[in-house]
């Protein structure tokens, strides 16, 4: 038996890129649900922008532009969230379900006019993907005991978007705890009434969170597209969105916990790939479909609350309304 | 003569069919203390939410200092120099004290430099107007009266000179109610302009210079509060002459009808919330039991009225109820003979969306009366409550009409008419005048007493001081899950009262500010560990 063998370099290595999506939504639902708009949406806006970033890489080559087109495909289905859960003060759930809907439905329907190829786009080639950044030194230090694989193996090797979602996580926690528009941004979660009468616009923080959630969400999209995959197929997301609000919710809506929480879902999906290790470690055949759905089922298990008490935005889910 | 800090005129403003606000027009002199007084949908709040921007007028000007402005949304409003101290504190429980304060006050995009800016100015407000808060503490862990000074707080940090608050006393106890309105006298001494809105004649008469009172949308008076009387402000606002005093005969109390003996209730998260009670209440007598809202008045009322377990012994004639188990419930204490008023009425006594007749039916529904067969007598039930309304003058009489359509003194009429009517041995009554109007106060304080002089045993539950020490016979000071003392209600006065629901049972001796503070920032720093 090989316990060492589940933390093989290629696996963790696969982790970081699995995580990549699932972290990017996840920081992506933690500005939405902060400002107290909840958002089961993120899978369906990964879903648009990938496909999106997909069919402009395809059809101009350009993955830049690729990314830019699932960014808008995304913020424009936040468009759609906000103005039905903030403007006219809708419920914020099933407007987050007819997003998945619509998006799992539309993004099929224009591939196949488009592309005429099943509902799939084109393989995307060249610069149409995006390639794998060999950081400085990355070959060279290979030789180096330990930490030369690791820096090779691990740190270097991975797509910029890799590097982007990674610098997000300090880059939201700054922003959050130590920005004016941060404390806004909580307080509006917390209690909505405190910021208006503070003088400061609800309905103008919650779109701005809203379309931070759009962009991140349109980031992970196109990242599963033109970097983990080479293409976009039908539902690729595969639940990552709702993967990502269990990891929310077990990372209390918290930058850094979010980060751990994300890599221990990216983990399971890579273990997943990689049922020889597990026969390894374990001297026994584990079934590949129990392997597959592990990650779901630990999704489960946090939702149903088995993960200690986890406190939500206390203005989560709640149209704001001028009282009296 | 300088220009008034605020010159409203001709100020209308209509919800729907509703006119909140007819024609008002009103003088704020500066540096004085203001009194809106009126009923509950007088158009008080509508007012002063015009004011702060949340509404805008249908017509009418306001004047600040003489100078016409618009106020179309709170930051105008913050921008004029007014303040506002909601009765709802609006406040972010999670954040500290610093953060409340600067929130949408920043200076410029990074938070340090706000904060300690903050600090510094805090220190010089405090040591200006003696408003002692800790910058550092976390709102949900602080009492409501340093919640309350955090508001004022907020509108000074903005630099405003003209304060309103909103019935600021509702929940603070008498000695932190003492504290403010030192506090608003120094702000008064130092220039400040502020309006007090409330519905507490007393309060009124203590601290205001001029009172303006309202009634169903107008300004119906304005005088000089030196000049005015509570009788002639009471009448004012209700448009006839009211009794202010309950009207009552001396107890005679005979057997013991409710003996609660070593009381405990432990809440879902494991708090112990009543802390092992003695109370005993006699037929023909009220006993009240007064304390800050949160010190376990609550769960007594929801063990005797069968919908939260406990443990101990309660008797009522001389035969234990259960405490827990399934003949603790409801329908088993109303069939003992104890009858329930909740003291959320709208949460506990009635469903809102459903008619009052159904309301009336609620928890009796099985009566021989109100059904056949195995079908409930809907037209029954009907003309029973039509006839309820009618002797406890429901107004509109109106059976088919839901709950939520009738005013709040209307529905605690039909939540009462429901209980009483039943000839029960012992009344559950929890704040039975809470945004009652004054009117609808002096006929339920009634129907109360006649309750009594028929020999029932009542138990009385209420954060109004007021009311306790003008309704009940003896009352008993809860305070942290505990009884604190119990004195009859003819030879206490408020100051005594308010001392044990500090939770300080010495009270021939003096104490100060600080010390009844802290004890009541213990007892809810347990209460919020708890939440």
């Amino acid at each position: 038996m090989d316990f060492l063998a589940l933390f093989d370099l290629s696996v963790l290595d696969s982790t970081v890129r699995l995580a990549t999506p699932l972290l990017l939504a996840c920081l992506a639902g933690l500005f939405s649900e902060r400002a107290g708009i909840f958002d089961i949406g993120l899978e369906g806006k990964m879903l648009f922008a990938a496909f999106f970033s997909a069919a402009v890489a395809a059809m101009s080559g350009s993955v830049w532009l690729g990314l830019l087109a699932g960014i808008a495909a995304s913020m424009a289905l936040s468009g759609i969230h906000g103005l039905a859960s903030i403007t006219f003060r809708g419920n914020q759930l099933i407007s987050g379900v007819a997003i998945n809907f619509l998006a799992a439905g539309l993004t099929v329907l224009i591939a196949q006019d488009w592309f005429q190829q099943g509902g799939r786009t084109p393989s995307l080639i060249g610069g149409g993907r995006f390639e794998p950044i060999i950081l400085p030194f990355a070959e060279a230090a290979r030789s180096v005991p330990f930490i030369g694989p690791i820096y090779a193996e691990l740190i270097s090797g991975h797509s910029i978007l890799v590097y982007v979602a990674l610098l997000a996580v300090p880059g939201t926690w700054w922003l959050l705890f130590r920005t004016r528009f941060g404390l806004r941004l909580r307080a509006v979660g917390e209690n909505p009434a405190a910021v208006d009468t503070a003088g400061v616009s609800v309905v103008g923080l919650r779109f701005v969170a809203v379309g931070i959630c759009g962009m991140l969400c349109g980031i992970a999209g196109a990242y599963l597209a033109t970097g983990l995959q080479a293409g976009f197929v039908k539902d690729m997301t595969a639940g990552r969105g709702f993967i990502a609000l269990a990891a929310l919710i077990f990372a209390k809506w918290r930058p850094w916990h979010a980060l751990w929480a994300t890599l221990l879902f990216g983990y399971l999906q890579a273990i997943a790939l990689r049922p020889d290790i597990i026969e390894g470690a374990l001297g026994f055949r584990v079934q590949v479909q129990l392997l597959d759905a592990l990650p779901y089922i630990l999704t489960v298990v946090i939702l149903a609350g088995f993960v200690g008490k986890a406190i939500p935005p206390r203005a989560g889910g709640e149209p704001y309304v001028k009282e009296r | 003569m300088t220009a008034p800090a605020i010159e409203l005129k001709g100020i209308s403003k209509a919800f729907g069919p509703v006119q909140a606000n007819k024609d008002i027009s009103i003088r704020v002199m500066s540096g004085t203390i203001h009194g809106i007084i009126g009923e509950n949908g007088a158009g008080k709040s509508t007012l002063m939410s015009i004011l702060y921007g949340f509404y805008k007028a249908d017509a009418g000007e306001i004047f600040i200092s003489g100078n016409k402005t618009e106020i179309p949304d709170s930051q105008a409003a913050i921008a004029a120099g007014i303040g506002m101290v909601f009765q709802h504190f609006k406040l972010v429980e999670n954040f500290t004290v610093l953060e409340n304060i600067i929130l949408g006050a920043e200076d410029g995009g990074l938070l340090k430099p706000s904060l300690s800016k903050a600090r510094k100015t805090l220190l010089d407000l405090e040591k200006e107007y003696d408003l002692k808060v800790n910058p550092d503490a976390v709102i949900e862990e602080i009492g409501v009266g340093m919640q309350q000074r955090v508001e004022i707080l907020k509108a000074l940090y903005r630099q405003a000179n003209i304060l309103i608050l909103d019935e600021p006393t509702g929940v603070l106890t008498p000695a932190e109610a003492d504290q403010l309105f030192r506090i608003l006298g120094r702000l008064k001494e130092e220039g400040k302009t502020i309006i007090l809105i409330t519905h507490k004649l007393r309060e009124i008469m203590d601290i205001t210079d001029t009172v303006s009172v309202m009634r169903r949308g107008e300004m119906t008076a304005t005088v000089k509060t030196a000049e005015t009387s509570p009788e002639e402000l009471a009448e004012l606002m209700v448009g006839r002459k009211v009794l202010l005093r309950v009207d009552k005969k001396p107890a005679t109390p005979g057997d013991v009808v409710l003996d609660v003996q070593n009381l405990k209730v432990v809440d879902e998260q494991g708090v112990e919330r009543v802390k092992g009670i003695n109370l005993q209440v006699r037929a023909g007598e009220i006993v009240g039991i007064a304390g800050v809202a949160g010190n376990g008045q609550s769960e007594l009322l929801e063990v005797l009225g069968g919908y939260a377990d406990a443990t101990g012994t309660v008797t009522l004639n001389g035969t234990p109820i259960d405490l827990t188990g399934k003949h603790s419930d409801g329908r088993s204490r109303r069939d003992r003979g104890i009858a329930h008023v909740p003291e959320d009425r709208q949460r506990e006594g009635l469903i809102m969306d459903f008619a009052a007749w159904e309301n009336t039916a609620f928890g009796y529904h099985r009566d021989e009366a109100y059904t056949s067969g195995l079908l409930s007598n809907n037209a029954a039930i009907k003309a029973d409550t039509a006839e309820k309304m009618e002797r406890f003058d429901v107004r509109p009489p109106h059976p088919h009409l839901a709950a939520k359509n009738f005013s709040g003194g209307n529905q605690q009429k039909i939540v009462l008419a429901r209980e009483i009517e039943r000839n029960p041995d012992l009344l559950l009554i929890g704040q039975p005048t809470r945004g009652v109007d004054i009117g609808a106060i002096e006929f339920i304080h009634q129907q109360i007493v006649a309750l009594r002089d028929q020999g029932k045993a009542i138990l009385l539950v209420s954060v109004e001081l007021e009311e306790i020490l003008g309704l009940a016979d003896r009352v008993a000071v809860m305070f942290d899950g505990q009884i604190m003392g119990e004195r009859q209600t003819d030879a206490t006065d408020e100051k005594e009262l308010g001392l044990l629901m500090a939770g300080i049972t010495d009270t021939d001796k003096p104490h100060d500010f600080a010390e009844i503070e802290a004890n009541l920032a213990h007892a809810h720093g347990d209460a919020s560990k708890g939440a």
